[in-house]
């Protein structure tokens, strides 16, 4: 058994690794927190769950501060979106004391694995050239992003279809207390044909108000535990700051093989524990 | 200063300064909090296998300041993790107030309504 000074010390080390992956694909840091501190740390899933919602919320607010200056996250996209991934969230922390744990981890492996397929399909990066939908020209959610030739506008298109995924994307955040970095970066990138490097900031962007719906709610119920969540937090922070750094000079093709992958290994982590029931 | 609209880049980066700002604050009171608790129960076993919940004064803003107000380690990590949660918070608040300044009133609409929704989670009695 180990003592709080050694715990501290190694979980607040994966916690600096997970932060560093978690910012560089958009997926924020919790999809790998819990399965560390579970299978590896053997903390109860209750106590990894409120500590991977408030390390979210830190590699949102740590990355998204350095992202906004750089022009590519869309203030109003996030501002929209949000008011699908807060209900749902707050609807994800409500089911998650109805539902078996188990079950949630297999769904959720699915859902990652298909975002895996999704990402990974060919796909010409031309949505600047389809005309706008009348929906996302009357909200106002169409803008331009920094490019090496300069300036480059885009045009939003599939707002229900990506506004609903979003909600998805809010109900499994609070149901797992992950950010849900991927089916947000699905849900703009894919169904709303927002350019990739505008999905991944934006979604990181979105992530801590997302995390901060369901975390009040795990806070009040006991679930943050100061022990697990401060190492986490410190670690992920850390490491956000670092992995933020590198998305800036990264190539969108580089980024997109390391998300699927990423997101592959984490589907098939889920499904495995949720049918041994261990989750 | 003239009057004139706020453009998109401005709020961008007050909204970058606020989300440091808080996340900076939050982190530096954590370490506080991290120094003390580790100085009392450094080398206590631990123990999170099993589930008993956290004590009653760290669930709720006054018992956590009741905490702090006693030097409890884990009550000061505990504010700064609620200055963390609150950060979010604090940029939704701040894009309202951006968004009146831009007359974009959709967009001010639709902001408060996300504030009224993390308000609920972090204030209300669950």
């Amino acid at each position: 058994m180990m003592n709080i000074l050694e715990f501290s010390a190694l979980v607040g080390l994966g916690s600096l690794l997970a932060g560093f992956l978690g910012a560089l694909t958009g997926l924020g840091g919790g999809v790998v927190i819990v399965p560390m501190l579970t299978l590896l740390f053997h903390v109860d899933i209750h106590y990894a769950i409120g500590a991977s919602l408030v390390s979210v919320i830190a590699t949102s607010s740590g990355a998204a501060a350095a992202y906004v200056r750089e022009g590519y996250s869309n203030i109003r996209i996030a501002m929209f979106l949000e008011t699908a991934t807060t209900i749902g969230a707050i609807v994800g922390a409500a089911v998650a004391l109805h539902v078996s744990g188990g079950s949630i981890a297999i769904v959720f492996g699915l859902v990652l694995l298909y975002s895996a397929f999704l990402s990974s399909r060919d796909r010409v990066e031309q949505g600047e050239h389809l005309p706008p939908t009348p929906l996302a020209s009357k909200l106002r959610l169409n803008g331009s992003y920094p490019t090496a030739s300069g300036m480059q506008s885009y045009n939003v298109r599939g707002v229900p279809a990506g506004y609903s995924l979003m909600f998805g994307a809010g109900v499994l955040s609070g149901l797992l207390g992950i950010g849900s970095g991927a089916v947000k970066v699905v849900a703009m990138d894919q169904a709303m044909k927002i350019p990739f490097k505008v999905s991944t900031t934006t979604s990181n962007f979105m992530i801590g108000v997302t995390a901060a719906a369901s975390a009040g709610l795990y806070l009040h119920r006991g679930y943050v535990s100061p022990g697990v969540a401060m190492p986490v937090m410190l670690g992920v922070l850390a490491g956000s700051l670092i992995g933020a750094r590198v998305l800036v000079k990264a190539r969108v093709k580089v980024l997109r093989y390391v998300f699927a992958g990423v997101i592959v290994v984490l589907g098939i982590e889920m499904i495995f524990n949720g049918a041994t029931g261990r989750l | 200063m003239t009057r004139r609209d706020w453009g998109d880049l401005e709020i961008e980066i007050i909204i970058g300064v606020l989300l440091r700002t808080g996340v900076i604050l939050a982190a530096a009171v954590v370490v506080l909090g991290a120094v003390v608790y580790l100085a009392h129960y450094g080398l206590t076993a631990t123990d999170y296998r099993t589930f008993h919940g956290d004590p009653e004064f760290l669930r709720s803003l006054t018992g956590i300041v009741r905490g702090v107000l006693q030097l409890d380690g884990r009550a000061i990590i505990q504010l700064g993790l609620l200055i963390l949660i609150a950060t979010p918070v604090a940029r939704v608040a701040f894009s309202a107030v951006a968004f009146a300044l831009e007359r974009d009133y959709l967009y001010v609409w639709v902001t408060l309504f996300v504030l009224a929704v993390l308000l609920y989670s972090l204030l209300g009695s669950h």
